[in-house]
């Protein structure tokens, strides 16, 4: 079943054309991958499926109990809906403890129950935070604070997590184990749309990718045949 | 018996602490940069002062007192409302553009005043009577206090703190960052109207010079000095800043210019304020 369907997005910066028309989908249960260079509007597709962003023209949906236009809802309605956004940089809130921060992850849920099972999940997945529960968010390690940032997307229950670059400036030993942890978030039964500058540990990890070049989808395709593809490899493997 | 003059700052400082703690919310807590506090605080006085003089009857203690508190709240009431007129709009503004947007409209609100005869323009406002005593400070002052603490210690305090580190991380966990912008300017613009009543019956002669934007920025020196996000800090702030100028008279004209320096010295060696984001009864937290 197809979960989220975007056709001909448009997105603008002002005068400047982010993204020239883009569609594609996100079938349920699966990991989908968005890999492309800086400024190829990865970040920019991501806010906007989110509503931080409006789109200019085209449309987006998400089908689950109903279709749901995104495009026309405001980012607070759309966590609602189960689609969850884990920002780029991490964005924690250094000044709250790691339980503050993930309390206010389920701001949208009210079933206190749920909220404590969640929390009880975040911990089984990455126990370091459990360590740091009292810690203030600002003193964790990066990796840390990435783990953080992904539990407190999840605290708010999402059917779609949409990941904006989970490996930036992490220590290769912990991007490994958040990496893990991402498949099984997924066997759990959470849809994700991973966007990550690490083409090759990306397309590892997920099912189907689409490539991005300055706002444009250049190439899509299942994950393992992205890898084999030369143009790919050439570009964003490294490998010529 | 303490000496009538040390009484009266010290009731001054139970006021400037309202303020203060109240700025606070919106300032520190919320990470907005409001330069309105005074004319919410004038709206608070001359509303309180109007009920207080012309609907207040003139009966026994029980009446008087009563009267007070209706006052009282007509003013918090009347710049909440205010609160929320101007918030609505500005809050969609963010940072220098909001400073003077408020900024603009503390000075409107004076102008409004100096023009409206009925509160004696320019002449001032006088015989408004002396209620304010220590216990309708102090106790106002424990209230503000104790509302203030329990919602930015919780659930929805914890959004605003959100708001203030990474507006857009807050609207991408579901957070409705408008609306808490707004809940916490019209929160702080209440107490600070109730501040404005209990200055009307402290000092019981208003005039509008009294709430110029220098009187803003006062507040907004309080709540940097003190610690942004600190109520504790913003109360010793409001203490230091109220009984500092008094303490220095000695010094004759250099009292400003002492008064000037060590401001400039404190910010200069901690930056943070005096308590950083730390409360007196949250002393640990985060550092386990």
């Amino acid at each position: 079943m197809t979960l989220l369907s975007i056709r001909n997005l448009h997105v603008h910066y002002g005068a400047i054309h982010a993204i020239k028309g883009i569609s594609l989908d996100v079938n349920e249960g699966e990991i989908v991958t968005l890999i492309g260079s800086n400024g190829a509007g990865k970040t920019t597709l991501l806010r906007t499926i989110s509503g931080l962003l409006r789109p200019s023209q085209g449309t987006i949906e998400y089908n689950d109990d109903g279709l749901k236009p995104l495009h026309r809802m405001k980012s607070h309605e759309i966590v609602r809906c189960g689609v969850v956004q884990s920002p780029e940089g991490r964005m924690i809130f250094n000044t709250l403890t790691v339980e503050e921060n993930l309390l206010l992850g389920a701001y949208s849920q009210k079933d206190a129950a749920k909220i404590q099972e969640s929390r009880e999940m975040v911990f089984t997945l990455f126990p370091r935070l459990k360590e740091r529960r009292r810690q203030v968010g600002g003193t964790l390690s990066g990796g840390e604070q990435q783990m953080l940032a992904i539990g407190r997307a999840l605290m708010a229950r999402p059917k779609l997590l949409l990941l904006d670059e989970p490996s930036l400036g992490i220590a290769p030993a912990l991007v490994q184990q958040i990496f893990t942890t991402l498949r099984q978030i997924n066997k759990r039964g959470v849809t994700i749309l991973l966007v990550e500058q690490d083409a090759y540990l990306a397309l590892e990890t997920a099912n189907r990718g689409y490539v991005l070049e300055t706002g444009k989808i250049v190439n899509e395709g299942a994950a393992k045949e992205l890898i084999a593809n030369p143009a790919v490899q050439q570009a964003y493997l490294g490998m010529a | 018996m303490i000496d009538p003059y040390f009484q009266l700052i010290l009731l001054r400082c139970g006021v400037a602490a309202i303020m203060a703690v109240s700025l606070n919310l919106i300032n520190g807590f919320t990470g907005q940069f409001s330069l309105g506090h005074a004319g919410f605080m004038a709206i608070g006085a001359y509303v309180s002062a109007a009920v207080s003089v012309f609907l207040a009857p003139h009966a026994g203690e029980f009446v008087t007192q009563v009267w007070f508190l209706i006052a009282l709240l007509s003013g918090g009431i009347a710049a909440g409302l205010m609160g929320l007129l101007v918030g609505l709009p500005t809050l969609r503004l963010r940072g220098d553009y909001l400073a003077i947007a408020t900024l603009g409209f503390a000075v409107i609100i004076r102008v409004v005043i100096l023009n409206l005869d009925v509160v004696g323009g320019a002449r001032g406002m006088t015989d408004i009577p002396e209620l304010s005593n220590g216990y309708w400070i102090f106790g106002t002052l424990a209230i503000t206090v104790w509302i203030i603490n329990n919602l930015v210690y919780s659930i929805k305090g914890y959004a605003l703190t959100a708001i203030s580190e990474d507006e857009i991380a807050t609207a991408s966990i579901g957070i409705s960052t408008t609306k808490y912008k707004v809940m916490a300017f019209v929160v702080g613009a209440f107490f600070a109207g109730i501040g404005g009543g209990l200055y009307a019956h402290l000092e019981s002669y208003l005039n509008t010079n009294s709430f110029t934007f220098l009187r803003s920025f006062e507040f907004v020196a309080m709540v940097v000095l003190g610690g942004m996000g600190s109520i504790t800090g913003s109360i010793v702030a409001a203490f230091i800043l109220t009984i500092l100028p008094e303490a220095l008279r000695g010094f004759d004209q250099y009292r400003m210019i002492i008064y000037s320096l060590m401001l400039i010295v404190l910010m200069l060696t901690r930056p943070t304020g005096i308590f950083g984001r730390r409360e007196l009864w949250r002393w640990n937290r985060g550092k386990t």
